[in-house]
């Protein structure tokens, strides 16, 4: 194995999104929707499964939109 | 077709909106004005004499064969550099002018060796023909005078010779390097009759010169003086083939000349709209990696990479690779299986290869290595402008007056395009460079960079949201081009964004490293120079932000107003010779073929209705998804054509380890690669010399690839690909790559009316080609944007997270070099290897010095990632700071240092920026050896009888 814990990349991953997305009119709706257009569910459910530690507030938020406006399971 | 040489008009067409007419010979004919007696008298369907001319190259008039007679005009003025006039009366066969044409010829022979029935040149020859065509008999001054004949070749360039005894000093090689190639590497040392072709200094020969071997020289020559090795050795062509190369995104057209089976030179064509007659060293000489012994051809499979190869049948080989990933899907699901496939391959090959994972394996989990390089450019277009591609063909450069060159090294990863920005900036466009190294476009012959903002790796945001500042807050905003072709709501919040005074160059130039006034001077001049074109490469992409910087590259050409015409535009250099086309037919997960989202339920219901069979609605995985997924134990088999992700990709441990967790891997490549250490099966692919299709280049050129040999493996890929899919359960029926176009056609709008009968017919074809655009768009975005109103988009400059520190105090950027070409596998095959043994470390002297290093040196080059060995080269290329290396040889293995950080928006790995330290070493590293042990062992062949 490599040694890589790839939850918590996908942690960085998802806040390095909120970072690059923080000026749009809705970063939540902007970070939903480019996780929506880009990563595969499975990436999501890691995700969820992981909870919210580390996570960026508008990371956790859009998550939870991802769920409202596209149907990815919650939890 | 039979062989017969290019066409040859004497002198280049010129372009006019007026027209003279003439009468040559008592033919009338009529040519724009400004054409030469010499190019008319050809168009007519005559051929004057000549050897100092050839249509590549300006007039010279130095042969004086050419003469003519003009009704009126006194003398016999040379047809090369006299002007056709209207009403001119043009004889070009006279008593006088015989006379006079076999006395030149005479003086020419006399001193040239009469070996005509030994020279590789042999009925191939100018100097042959125009001897023949001036009707010469006999050399009235004999062949004992003074003459050259004792003159020593030059064979040390490894492709072609340069025999100065058969030299007629035409000059026609030193003007193709200076006007074709840009290198000003050949010159005529001596005056009169010490008048000789040098190449460099005097103590150079032509491998120890500054030539490039483009072979520009070459195919300039009238005679044998400078001809291919291979000529010699295998003979005159028989036959010839217009093809594509598949090297580079330029995507140059060549003339394969073939004897049999065997390729005897490519030879550039003339015709061909990307090259324009143009070649490089890779393309025109470096392809004998097709014959090369390590070429594998039979299929091979083993149950473990603990195991040798076992050599196996085709039949085997499939079944056994189609039953694995039946089982891992019945085990795992469909989502453990995927696909990769190669931007090396053919528009054919990768959209079979995406149709096979959706369809036959029924995931959406497939990519293509565009993943690692020009993906942010793919978001990062079609975000602002609507179509993810570069606007421009590469004619416009024509009609630059200030090139923005930023993340790009054109002279050694787009040769042929560089020479032609050479020659524009040799006519007077200014030139911005932004790039961290000194690279050879920002100073070279008769070229100065206007400026150079040699920026800190990282922060190609913050350099052009500081031009941004600077335009907005000067007033050199385009208004008008604003206002009727972008969205004024977002262009307002983007001026507003970017005119905040912590986006000044004085306020950024602390974080870039370059001087805030080269910051404004840089800026003014781009908005105010004429018409400004960006292009870009892999130093924008490959970053944190890369799709970030693509955003704010748009955002600076649409605040200037410099798209939508000739001379101007957003122009991606792309890496490989079909990443464009690999991202067009749906290699991505998330897109179907012309960029139309998975989600979209039209576009789904399309090719469910022509493939049968449903398509996942969801995105699949990226290819540093897919080695995450299968180092979580949920990713099982893959399917891999002509990618080498084991040398290619960031964090080489990584990928090994995800490679090491799949239960199948299958390989198809011409070569047993650094990833078949880790593959189940290999399956022999195919060189684009052996098979037919299509690439599609960087200004969306869509240009045959047409076979010229048979498949040394027995299949062309497509076919491998096919043999597949029906193993797999799918009725697949093609019978030639012509069959898989239609299909692409039928299914992707911007290829509506792309065929291989309207390639054949026109030569290429720019998409989009459809009922908008019928003959296709050489420039998008002429009367608006794809996408409506230009985007503009806020780009925040947001700092990488590698940072340098006590531990690793420098920052690595890596790239190319001009005689290889990617992870290698097929220049290092080939004699350009001796341009580049090994890949080396460039570090600035001070940085040397700190670590007591001197030039040669053996260094460890590490990372948080791992470390390699590798020799150091000093050099002040690049700044204090910086260190640079390339990664053509497996065994630097330079991305074992690379880390896992990517692009926000495409996981586009990083490949700019990695901090590191570099110490003095004295040996390879322990992954180093550790990676050879097991490369050697993974490599074992047992070789049984195939059926």
């Amino acid at each position: 194995m490599s040694g890589v814990d790839t939850t918590a990349k996908l942690v960085r991953m998802i806040n390095q999104i909120v970072r690059n997305l923080l000026h749009d009119k809705d970063p939540v709706g902007a970070v939903a929707g480019h996780v929506h257009a880009f990563w595969s569910p499975r990436m999501v459910q890691q995700l969820r499964a992981h909870g919210s530690d580390g996570l960026d507030p508008v990371a956790i938020a859009a998550l939870e939109r991802l769920g409202q406006d596209h149907g990815h399971a919650a939890g | 077709m039979g062989y017969e040489p290019q066409a040859d008009f004497g002198t280049p067409a010129v372009t006019a909106q007026t027209r003279v007419s003439l009468l040559i010979d008592g033919r009338a004919i009529s040519v724009p004005t400004g054409t030469t007696v010499m190019r008319a008298a050809a168009l007519a369907g005559g051929s004057i004499p000549k050897l100092c001319a050839t249509d590549t190259l300006k007039q010279f008039g130095s042969c004086r064969l050419c003469l003519v007679e003009i009704d009126g005009m006194r003398g016999t003025p040379a047809s090369c550099t006299t002007l056709a006039s209207e009403g001119m009366v043009v004889h070009t066969q006279t008593s006088r002018l015989e006379k006079l044409r076999r006395g030149v010829m005479e003086l020419y022979i006399s001193d040239h060796p009469l070996d005509c029935l030994t020279c590789s040149a042999n009925n191939d020859c100018e100097l042959q023909d125009t001897a023949a065509q001036v009707g010469l008999r006999d050399v009235r001054y004999g062949y004992q005078g003074d003459n050259h004949l004792g003159a020593a070749p030059d064979q040390s360039n490894p492709y072609f010779d340069f025999d100065p005894s058969k030299c007629i000093v035409c000059s026609r090689c030193v003007r193709a390097c200076d006007e074709v190639q840009g290198t000003f590497a050949l010159t005529i040392a001596g005056r009169g009759f010490e008048s000789k072709v040098s190449a460099g200094v005097a103590s150079d020969d032509f491998f120890s010169s500054e030539c490039v071997s483009c072979g520009a020289c070459v195919a300039a020559c009238p005679t044998a003086t400078l001809n291919e090795k291979a000529v010699t050795a295998i003979g005159k062509p028989e036959r010839a083939v217009i093809t594509t190369c598949a090297y580079c995104g330029v995507g140059c057209t060549f003339r394969a000349e073939m004897r049999g089976e065997q390729v005897v030179r490519m030879v550039p064509w003339k015709d061909g709209k990307a090259n324009r007659g143009h070649s490089c060293v890779k393309g025109r000489f470096a392809w004998g990696y097709a014959r090369h012994q390590d070429r594998i051809t039979t299929p091979m499979i083993r149950n473990a990479i603990t195991e040798p190869w076992r050599e196996v049948s085709w039949d085997e080989a499939i079944s056994f690779a189609a039953s694995e990933f039946k089982r891992i899907a019945a085990q795992h699901g469909n989502n453990a299986l995927g696909g990769i496939v190669s931007s090396r391959c053919t528009n054919e090959e990768g959209f079979l290869v995406q149709k096979l994972v959706r369809a036959g394996f029924g995931t959406n989990n497939v990519d293509t290595c565009a993943r690692v390089c020009h993906s942010p450019t793919g978001y990062g277009l079609k975000n602002t402008f609507g179509t993810s591609a570069g606007t421009q063909d590469f004619d416009s450069v024509e009609a630059c007056d200030v090139m923005l060159v930023i993340g790009a090294n054109p002279t050694d990863g787009h040769p042929v395009f560089a020479s032609r920005m050479k020659r524009r900036l040799r006519q007077g466009a200014k030139l911005i460079v932004i790039d961290p190294r000194r690279t050879d476009i920002v100073r070279s012959p008769h070229i100065e960079a206007d400026y150079h903002l040699a920026l800190r790796p990282g922060t190609n945001v913050a350099v052009l949201t500081a031009l941004a500042h600077v335009i907005v807050t000067e007033g050199l905003v385009d208004e008008a081009f604003v206002r009727d072709r972008c969205d004024q709501d977002e262009f307002r919040d983007w001026a507003e964004f970017v005119a905040d005074a912590r986006h000044s160059p004085e306020f950024l130039a602390p974080v870039i490293g370059v001087a805030a006034q080269d910051l404004r001077g840089a800026a003014r001049l781009f908005a105010t120079g004429g018409n400004g074109a960006i292009y870009y490469g892999l130093g924008v992409t490959e970053h944190s932000q890369g799709s970030s910087t693509v955003m704010a590259i748009a955002n600076l050409a649409m605040a200037t107003g410099n798209i939508g015409r000739r001379g101007v535009g957003v122009n991606p250099l792309r890496g490989q010779n079909n990443v464009q086309g690999a991202c067009d037919m749906g290699s991505f997960p998330h897109e179907l073929s012309g960029y139309r989202h998975v989600s979209d339920p039209a576009a789904r219901a399309l090719f469910e209705a022509e493939w049968g069979v449903p398509i996942d609605p969801e995105p699949g995985l990226r290819i540093p998804n897919m080695l995450d997924a299968a180092t979580d134990g949920l990713f099982k088999g893959i399917y891999i054509q002509g990618e080498d992700i084991l040398q290619s990709d960031p964090d080489t441990r990584h990928v090994a380890a995800g490679l090491a967790a799949m239960e199948c891997v299958i390989v198809q490549d011409l070569f047993l690669n650094e990833t078949a250490n880790y593959a189940h099966v290999f399956l022999p692919g195919s060189t684009f010399l052996e098979k037919s299709g299509t690439f599609t280049n960087a200004e969306r050129r869509i240009q045959m690839v047409r076979k010229v040999m048979e498949p040394l493996n027995g299949f062309e890929d497509w076919q491998v690909t096919q043999a597949l899919a029906r193993a797999m359960g799918l009725d697949w029926n093609y019978t030639h790559a012509r069959e898989i176009m239609d299909e692409i056609a039928r299914l992707t709008p911007t290829f509506a009316g792309v065929s291989f009968a309207r390639l054949d017919a026109e030569g290429s074809l720019q998409w989009p080609v459809n009922a908008a655009f019928p003959d296709g768009a050489p420039i998008m975005h002429v009367d608006g944007f794809v996408r409506g109103k230009g985007k503009f988009v806020v780009t925040d400059y947001v700092p990488t997270d590698e940072r340098t520190g006590p531990r690793y105090p420098l920052l690595l950027t890596t790239g190319r070099i001009l005689s290889q070409y990617n992870v290698g596998a097929q220049t290092r095959r080939t004699e350009n290897a001796r341009w580049h043994l090994e890949d080396v470390l460039e570090i600035h002297p001070s940085d040397a010095e700190n670590r007591g290093l001197r030039d040669g040196d053996w260094v460890r080059l590490a990372s948080r990632a791992g470390e390699t060995t590798l020799r150091a080269q000093i050099t002040d290329r690049v700044a204090p700071g910086v260190v640079y290396t390339t990664f053509h040889h497996p065994t630097t293995q330079a991305n074992v240092v690379t880390t896992d950080n990517s692009d926000w928006a495409t996981n586009c790995p990083e490949y700019k920026v990695t901090a590191v330290q570099v110490t003095p070493s004295n040996g390879p590293s322990q992954w180093q050896l550790d990676y050879d042990a097991q490369s050697d062992a993974a490599r074992r062949i047992t070789a049984t009888a195939a059926e």
